[in-house]
C-alpha cells in the first residue's frame, strides 16, 4: 500500500472527524476500522450537542466544537438530522435553581446564549414535565444529530479528499510508525492516530476506564417533548461519581422517538442491559416526566464511554504515555467520555492544528495526553 | 412474584405437550401465551369448515382436555418481553384484558420465576420483498386464516395464494372453506425439488392423508409448483389490489383478485432463546435428544428448533415437559428422530429459488417500521451498517419481518436480540423490585 502520512485507527465519530479535517488539509489519510464504521459508542450515544461547564477547559472545548458543528451545519446531509433543539436544564427545587442563575453566569461569561426559565416559562416550554418544579435553564444553541450518519458523512468527506478506508480487519499492532492489521495487511505512516474509543489493546497504559451508559428508545411521539431535557443534577451527579448513579435526560429525535437515558457504570464490562440500573434510571425519568410512563418502548442497549481521570479527552501526541521507549509517531484522540459526538469536529480541529503546526482557536494545553505522564504508573 | 418449577412459553401444540406432560409428572407448571387461549398458530380458535379436518379437530381436542386436566396453571393474554435475570421472565398484557389482569383496560406487567423453562415459541412467516407487497389487500397466508379465523369475511373473495411451504395448501383449502374463490395455488418450488420429499412422505402415511384432504378441498383452483409472484398490481389510484403478477420463469401472466395470500415458508421465532443466550446454529436453537438449549434448565420444543409441523411439534413437547420433570424419555426418541428427518427433507423441498432475490425493485421497501428501500440496503456493507445508516430494523418490529428477508436478499444474519422482546410501555421497564440508588450524589 501507498505511503501515508497518518493511519487512524477506529472509524467512530472521533476517527472519522479527524480524518476528514486531514484529508481536507492535504494529508494522505488511512482510516482502519475492524468492525463497521460508527458501530462503538458512536452507534450507542445520544448525540446531543451541548455546551457542558465542568471546568473552564471542559467548557471551552465543548463551546468551540459545538461552534464547529453549527459552521458544518449547511452542509450536513439530512440523514444526520441536526436539530437545533436547545437544551434544558431542569432545576427540581430552589438549591438547584440557585444552580441555574450560576450556570447563567457562567455561561454569559462565556459568550454562550442562555436564558433562565420560572416554573411557568418551563411548564409552557415543555407541558409533559411534571408540575411543582422550580424552573430551569434554556441554551438555545444546543443541538441534536443521529451519530452514527454524522461519522459516515465526516467519513465520505474524507474519502473524497483523497483518504482511504480500510474496513473488517482490527489492527493488532501500532509502533514506530506501522500498523499490522489481524489479515496480514501492514501499513507504514508517518503518524499512527488512535481514535479506538473506549478500547485500550493497543495501548493498555491509557488512563481511561470503560464506563457504561443505557439508553431506551421509543416509538413516535411527535411534539411530546420539545427540547433535550437533563435534570441539573446531572452535571454534579453522572460526573463526578465513582459509584453507580443515573439521571433523567430525554431527547426528542426528529422520527419523533424519544431516547430516555441515562446510567454511569464503571467497572461494568457487560454489555447486556441491567434491569436493576434500567429500572432506576426510567424511575428517574418518570418522575420529572410521568406520561413517558405510557409511551411504547422499543429497544434498551447499552454503551462505553471512554472515561479518563480529569473528564477531559487525550488530543495529541501519546508522548510519554507509549511506555518506556518513547514513540513518536504515536498520536492519541480518545477519552471523550459522554461528549464525544459534541467534541468530535472541534478536537479534530485541534489534533489538525498540531499535526499541522496552525494556531488553535482555543488553548489545547489543558487536552494533552502528556498531562498524564506522570501518574502513568499508576494505570499501567 | 409468583414461582413455579416449570414455566412454558408458548401455546401452541409443542408447549402443550409440554406442559401437560411436566404437570402430569407432579411438576407445578405455568403455561403461558400471549394469545387468549391455547392452540398457537395451527390450533388458533375458530370454526373448522373442512369436513376432513375433523380428525385434527379430534386430536386438538383431546390435547386441549389432557392440558386441562394436567393441573397445570395458565396465564393467557401475556407476553414475555424480558428475561432480566437467571430464573426470571417479565411478561405483559398491554391491552389490560385478559382475565389475570387486576384493572381492566390498563397494561399489567409481572415478573415469574422458574427452575426450569421450557421455550416453545413456534414460527412465523417469511415474507419475501416484491413490488406492491405492501399494498393493502396482501397478506401472509397464515396471517389472513388468522383474520379469517377471527372473523374477517372472506366470502366471494377472488384470493391468489402464493409463496412456499406446505401452509400454501392448508390455508387455500380453508379459505375455500369460508366461501373464498382460490384463484390458484402458486409455489415456487420446483417440481424436482419437491419430489423426494413427496417420496419421503410414503413413510408418513398421516402426512399424505392430509395433503390429499387439503388438495382436495381446493377443488378445480389450480395448483402450480415452480411459479411465484413478480408484483402485486393495483388500480391507478394505488388504492385497490386489482391482481397479481406471476411467473414460472419462462411466461409471466396476471391473474385477476382481491386479496393475495403470499409467504415463504416459516422462519422459527428464536428471540426469547437468543436473549437467554442458548446457543443458535443455523438459525435454529441447539437441542440435544432431550431438548436441552446450551443453557442450563432451559429447554426448547417445536419449530424453533426447526420447521417440522405439528408432530414433531408435539413428540418435542412431551419430551421436553418430561426431560424438565426428570422422567424418562426413551420411549418417544424413535418419534423424535423420524420427525427431524422429515424437518430435513422439509427445508430441501421448499427451498427458496434464488430468483426470488432480485425481485425487489430499487423503490421497493425492504423494512416498512422504518421505510427503508431496497436501493438504500444495497449499499450497505452489512446489518450493523444497514442498522445504522438507514435504520433497518429499528423500529417496533424491530427487525421480526425484515430480518429474514435481508438473510435471503443479502446472506445478513441477524446480530443482536435486545430487550424488550417487543414493543412494552416504558413503566413496564420499572421492575418493581428495583431500589432507588444514588440518585444524586450531591444530595
Ligand atoms: C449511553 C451513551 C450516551 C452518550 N450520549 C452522548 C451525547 O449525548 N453527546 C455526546 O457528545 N456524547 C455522548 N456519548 C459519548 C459518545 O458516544 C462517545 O464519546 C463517542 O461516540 C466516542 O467516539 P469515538 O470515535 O472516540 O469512539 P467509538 O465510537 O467507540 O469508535 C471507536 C472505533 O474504533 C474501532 N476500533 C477499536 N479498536 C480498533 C482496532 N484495534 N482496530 C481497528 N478498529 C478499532 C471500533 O470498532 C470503533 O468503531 C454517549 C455515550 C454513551 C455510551
Ligand atoms: C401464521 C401461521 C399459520 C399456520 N397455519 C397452519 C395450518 O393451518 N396448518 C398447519 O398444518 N400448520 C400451520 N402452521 C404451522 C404450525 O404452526 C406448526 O406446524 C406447528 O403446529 C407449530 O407448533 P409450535 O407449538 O411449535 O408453535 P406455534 O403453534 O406457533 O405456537 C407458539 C406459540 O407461542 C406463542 N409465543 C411466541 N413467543 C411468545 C412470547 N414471547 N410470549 C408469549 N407467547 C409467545 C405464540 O403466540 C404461539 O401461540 C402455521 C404456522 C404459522 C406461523
Amino acid at each position: 500500500m501507498k505511503n501515508l502520512d497518518v493511519v487512524i485507527i477506529g472509524a467512530g465519530i472521533v476517527g472519522c472527524a479527524c480524518a476528514r479535517e486531514l484529508s481536507l488539509a492535504g494529508l494522505r489519510v488511512g482510516v482502519v476500522e475492524g468492525k463497521s464504521p460508527g458501530c462503538g459508542a458512536t452507534a450507542a450515544g445520544m448525540g446531543h450537542l451541548v455546551v457542558m461547564d465542568d471546568s473552564p477547559a471542559q467548557l471551552a472545548l465543548t463551546h468551540y466544537s459545538r461552534s464547529v458543528w453549527s459552521e458544518l451545519m449547511a452542509e450536513l446531509p439530512g440523514s444526520v438530522e441536526y436539530e437545533a433543539c436547545g437544551t434544558i436544564w431542569v432545576a427540581a427545587d430552589e438549591e438547584e435553581m440557585a444552580e441555574v442563575h450560576n450556570k447563567s453566569r457562567i455561561c454569559a461569561a462565556a459568550g454562550v446564549q442562555a436564558s433562565v426559565l420560572g416554573p411557568a416559562e418551563l411548564s409552557k416550554a415543555e407541558p409533559h414535565l411534571r408540575g411543582g418544579l422550580a424552573g430551569g435553564l434554556l441554551v438555545p444553541d444546543d443541538g441534536v444529530v443521529y451519530p452514527p450518519a454524522a461519522a459516515d458523512f465526516f467519513l465520505q468527506e474524507a474519502v473524497q479528499a483523497g483518504a482511504e478506508l480500510l474496513q473488517g480487519s482490527e489492527a493488532v499492532f501500532a509502533s514506530q510508525g506501522m500498523v499490522r492489521l489481524a489479515n496480514g495487511t501492514k501499513l507504514t505512516a508517518g503518524r499512527i492516530l488512535l481514535a479506538a474509543g473506549a478500547d485500550c489493546s493497543l495501548l493498555p497504559g491509557l488512563p481511561i476506564r470503560r464506563r457504561k451508559g443505557h439508553l431506551l428508545i421509543t416509538d413516535r411521539y411527535p411534539g411530546f417533548v420539545n427540547h433535550q431535557l437533563v435534570e441539573l443534577g446531572y452535571l454534579k451527579s453522572a460526573h463526578s461519581t465513582e459509584s453507580d448513579s443515573v439521571a433523567f435526560n430525554v431527547q426528542p429525535r426528529r422520527t419523533g422517538q424519544l431516547l430516555i437515558g441515562s446510567s454511569r457504570q464503571f467497572d461494568n464490562d457487560d454489555s447486556r442491559a441491567e434491569t436493576k440500573i434500567v429500572g432506576q434510571m426510567l424511575e428517574r425519568a418518570l418522575a420529572y416526566m410521568p406520561g413517558l410512563g405510557q409511551l411504547s418502548g422499543l429497544r434498551l442497549w447499552t454503551g462505553f464511554r471512554a472515561a479518563t481521570p480529569d473528564k477531559l479527552p487525550l488530543i495529541g501526541p501519546a508522548g510519554a504515555l507509549t511506555g518506556e521507549v518513547a514513540d513518536p509517531s504515536l498520536w492519541l484522540v480518545a477519552g471523550f467520555e459522554g461528549l464525544g459526538i459534541t467534541n468530535a469536529p472541534g478536537a479534530a480541529r485541534l489534533l489538525a492544528d498540531q499535526m499541522l503546526s496552525r494556531t488553535s482557536v482555543i488553548d489545547p494545553q489543558p487536552f494533552l495526553p502528556n498531562r498524564f505522564a506522570a501518574q502513568e504508573a499508576v494505570y499501567a | 412474584m409468583s414461582h413455579y418449577e416449570v414455566i412454558v412459553v408458548g401455546a401452541g401444540p409443542a408447549g402443550i405437550a409440554a406442559a401437560t406432560a411436566a404437570a402430569r409428572s407432579g411438576s407445578r407448571v405455568l403455561l403461558l401465551d400471549e394469545n387468549p387461549a391455547p392452540g398457537g398458530q395451527i390450533w388458533r380458535v375458530g370454526r373448522s369448515m373442512l369436513k376432513g379436518q375433523s380428525e385434527g379437530e379430534a386430536a386438538k381436542n383431546h390435547a386441549l382436555k389432557r392440558l386441562r386436566d394436567s393441573g397445570a396453571s395458565f396465564l393467557f393474554g401475556y407476553s414475555v418481553y424480558d428475561a432480566p435475570a437467571a430464573g426470571e421472565l417479565r411478561a405483559i398484557c398491554e391491552s389490560g384484558e385478559a382475565a389475570d389482569c387486576p384493572v381492566w383496560g390498563e397494561p399489567h406487567a409481572v415478573s415469574l420465576r422458574y427452575e426450569k423453562l421450557i421455550l416453545a415459541t413456534g414460527a412465523r412467516e417469511r415474507f419475501l420483498p416484491f413490488p406492491g407487497w405492501t399494498l393493502p389487500g396482501v397478506f401472509g397466508p397464515g396471517g389472513l386464516q388468522a383474520l379469517v379465523k377471527g372473523g374477517f369475511d372472506v366470502k366471494g373473495k377472488r384470493i391468489v395464494v402464493a409463496g412456499s411451504g406446505p401452509l400454501l395448501l392448508a390455508v387455500a383449502a380453508h379459505l375455500r372453506g369460508y366461501g373464498a374463490e382460490v384463484v390458484c395455488v402458486a409455489e415456487q418450488a420446483p417440481l424436482a425439488q419437491m419430489l423426494p420429499f413427496a417420496i419421503s412422505l410414503w413413510s408418513h402415511p398421516a402426512k399424505i392423508l392430509q395433503g390429499i384432504q387439503y388438495r382436495a378441498a381446493l377443488g378445480s383452483a389450480p395448483f402450480h409448483l415452480g411459479c411465484w409472484p413478480v408484483a402485486a398490481l393495483a388500480d391507478i389510484a394505488g388504492g385497490k389490489l386489482t391482481g397479481v403478477q406471476l411467473t414460472d420463469g419462462r411466461r409471466t401472466w396476471t391473474e385477476d383478485c382481491d386479496l393475495v395470500a403470499c409467504g415463504y415458508h416459516l422462519v422459527p421465532n428464536t428471540e426469547l432463546a437468543s436473549l437467554l443466550g442458548c446457543a443458535i446454529e443455523h438459525g435454529l436453537v441447539k437441542v440435544d435428544e432431550e431438548q436441552r438449549t446450551s443453557v442450563a434448565h432451559v429447554y426448547c420444543a417445536g419449530e424453533p428448533t426447526g420447521i417440522g409441523g405439528l408432530d414433531a411439534a408435539l413428540v418435542q413437547g412431551e419430551i421436553a415437559g418430561l426431560a424438565s420433570a426428570g422422567k424418562p424419555t426413551r420411549s418417544l426418541q424413535g418419534r423424535r428422530v423420524a420427525e427431524r428427518k422429515f424437518a430435513r427433507r422439509l427445508e430441501a423441498a421448499f427451498r427458496i429459488r434464488p430468483e426470488l432475490r432480485s425481485l425487489a425493485q430499487p423503490d421497493t421497501l425492504v423494512c416498512r417500521c422504518e421505510d427503508v428501500t431496497y436501493a438504500a440496503l444495497e449499499k450497505r456493507s452489512g446489518w450493523t451498517d444497514a442498522k445504522l445508516q438507514t435504520r433497518c430494523g429499528m423500529g417496533p418490529c424491530q427487525g421480526r419481518i425484515c430480518s429474514a428477508a435481508l438473510e435471503t436478499l443479502f446472506g445478513w444474519k441477524q446480530i443482536s436480540v435486545r430487550p424488550p422482546l417487543m414493543p412494552v410501555p416504558v413503566s413496564a421497564l420499572v421492575y418493581s423490585e428495583s431500589q432507588p440508588v444514588n440518585l444524586k450524589e450531591n444530595q
